[in-house]
């Protein structure tokens, strides 16, 4: 177990109970601003002392409020990537780099230099001063900074939320590398559906200071009800896909899921490299028939695993297609005209532009 | 150069002797009262705000009184201080540093403690999580983010101390070789008939150590930001 949390904490009229447990290489902390989540990975990195719990980070106790113990955040050798990259103004790149460095003892000095600064791509940075830096390149040299203390786990605190779009595209490549082939897992802190979507294995929703749920990403994005304030347009499915083929002449690539095939604008990437898609309910249309005659590329056949009981106008039905598993919204009116109940074979259309942008494991130029 | 006299001579080095020792040796202290002050709250927090302060605020002449009292040979300070140790700070240089030294006290505090107030402890939060203990966190990090502060506390301690006289005369006198500053040399040289020349000259040399010292804070500050803000 990576993350093992159980605790309470009061400060002042905010109560936070969170309680999960987390395996992920990237479990992300989700929920609107106000919810507890910088509470929680300030509670985890030691600079809040929780009013009664348990943390423990593999397998390592790091607060007991029963036991009395509470390993100082010095001590705890937690990384953490503020919102504001926080640099030291008075030291130059390279020695904001190295700073953890000084207090690492020597043996456990794993990190390569070299290694984080290319991965980062800050080696053309290293002399200059942080007051120079724009603000994507800031928090590369905070996680950069932040992994050279050879941390046990690394929390990022909504890292790119002062950044533009475009800074931001710069930077999520760099998080997928460290989540697919560094050696640190991390926590992050997001209320963005699209870069969860796109970054988490593992996601903790927070609400209101309450853990309302905890599980794998893939499972967690399937259902909107988890998502209150964001609504249900947020809701879909995440599916790993593998590009299959390219095909120029029309500009458009076919990827390879469990489910089927499904054809996307052109992405720049190889053969055989693997994205990730993700698949809303609101771009799902339910059909008994195989359409024939239609323009949309994406068709996957599937049978109906489960139809969420609901009173309000739409449902959300679940499709197993091959062992992926999809999500659709479709109108209570629909499911009785239609008769859909679990077991029921039926055709799923995909809008093609269901292809969300940033949910796409790289960068791909528009949607069809 | 020969346009002093040798007396004057005297006077001006003892007074750069008193005013660096005045300053150095308020340096430490001074930067941990500073800390305690911004940073604490503990039992007594007031009552030591009020004691670094009250030389601001006390007539000079008070001040030197009680340390006259204090730490005169027979004070209860000074009297274990010449038993104990053999010191004596009464009518010494040693004590008209130790009065310049608390003259300047607050100057010093003042000036450190504003810089720490600005100081932003977020960056300091992130150096614990980089596995830095407090102490190498306040050395590493938030002494050199107040080194400008603790620079232009310096020079006020400086410059305070060079112009010291009321606590200064009362408490060490005004021998001329062991404890004449350049004050108390003016002083002296406005009450004797004819001199008005040594007066002057003295006034001159005051005026120019000032600015020197003001031009070498102004320049260190420079070099500081700089590398900040590179």
């Amino acid at each position: 177990m990576i993350i093992d949390v159980d605790l309470h904490h009061e400060q002042g009229d905010f109560r936070l109970d969170a309680r999960f447990r987390s395996e992920g290489r990237l479990t992300a902390l989700f929920g609107p601003s106000g919810s507890g989540k910088t509470t929680l990975v300030n509670i985890i990195g030691g600079l809040i002392r929780p009013s009664a719990g348990r943390v423990c980070v593999k397998g390592r106790v790091l607060v007991d409020t029963q036991q009395g113990i509470f390993v100082p955040r010095h001590r705890r050798r937690i990384g953490y990537v503020f919102q504001e990259a926080r640099l030291f103004p008075h030291l130059n790149v390279r020695r904001n780099l190295l700073f953890g460095r000084w207090f690492t003892p020597r043996r456990e000095q794993i990190a390569d230099f070299d290694a984080i600064v290319g991965l980062l791509g800050i080696g053309h940075l290293l002399s200059r001063w942080p007051s120079t830096l724009s603000g994507g390149e800031r928090q590369r040299v905070a996680i950069g900074r932040a992994l050279l203390s050879d941390p046990h786990l690394l929390l990022l605190d909504e890292p790119l939320a002062s950044l533009d779009e475009d800074r931001k595209a710069e930077i999520y490549p760099y998080i997928e590398r460290l989540r697919d082939e560094g050696n640190v897992p991390m926590v992050l802190v997001s209320h963005s559906v699209p870069e969860i979507a796109r970054l988490a294995t593992f996601i903790v929703v927070l609400n209101d200071g309450q853990v309302t749920a905890f599980g794998s990403a893939s499972d967690i994005l399937k259902h909107a009800r988890l998502f209150p304030r964001t609504g249900p347009a947020e809701t879909g499915a995440l599916v790993e896909a593998r590009v299959l083929r390219h095909e120029e002449a029309y500009g458009l690539t076919v990827l390879q899921a469990a489910a089927g095939t499904l054809t996307v604008s052109r992405l720049d990437l190889p053969v055989g490299a693997s994205v990730r898609v993700r698949l809303r309910a609101r771009d799902i249309i339910l059909s008994l028939d195989p359409p024939e005659r239609l323009s949309a590329l994406n068709v996957l056949a599937g049978v109906i695993s489960a139809i969420e009981e609901s009173f309000g106008a739409s449902v959300d039905v679940t499709l197993d297609c091959g062992g992926d598993s999809l999500v659709a919204s479709v109108t209570r009116k629909s499911v009785e005209r239609l008769g859909l109940k679990p077991g029921l074979p039926v055709h799923a259309l995909i809008k093609s532009i269901a292809f969300d942008r940033e949910a796409l494991g790289s960068a791909m130029p528009g949607n069809m | 150069m020969d346009w002093l006299s040798p007396e004057e001579w005297t006077a001006v080095r003892l007074s750069l002797k008193v005013a660096l020792v005045a300053m150095t040796a308020s340096l430490l202290p001074g930067i941990a009262v500073a800390y305690a002050l911004e940073r604490g709250r503990f039992w007594g927090w007031q009552v030591l705000d009020v004691l670094v302060h009250l030389p601001l605020v006390l007539p000079p002449v008070v001040v030197g009184y009680a340390l006259l009292l204090g730490f005169g040979r027979r004070g209860p300070i000074g009297s274990v201080l010449a038993e104990q140790f053999g010191i004596v700070l009464s009518f010494r240089w040693t004590g008209a540093a130790l009065a310049c030294a608390i003259m300047g006290f607050p100057l010093l505090v003042r000036a450190i403690r504003l810089s720490l107030e600005t100081v932003d402890r977020k960056l300091e939060d992130a150096a614990g999580t980089l596995g830095a203990h407090p102490a190498w966190v306040f050395l590493f990090v938030t002494l050199p983010l107040i080194l400008p502060g603790i620079i232009a506390g310096m020079v006020l301690s400086f410059a305070k101390a060079m112009g010291e006289f009321g606590a200064t005369i009362t408490f060490v006198s005004n021998i001329p070789g062991e404890t004449q500053t350049i004050p108390s040399a003016i002083y002296t040289f406005t009450q004797v008939p004819g001199g008005e020349g040594g007066a002057l000259r003295l006034t001159l040399v005051s005026v120019a150590i000032s600015i020197a010292a003001l031009w070498i804070s102004e320049w260190m500050a420079r070099r500081v930001r700089r590398r900040f803000l590179a």
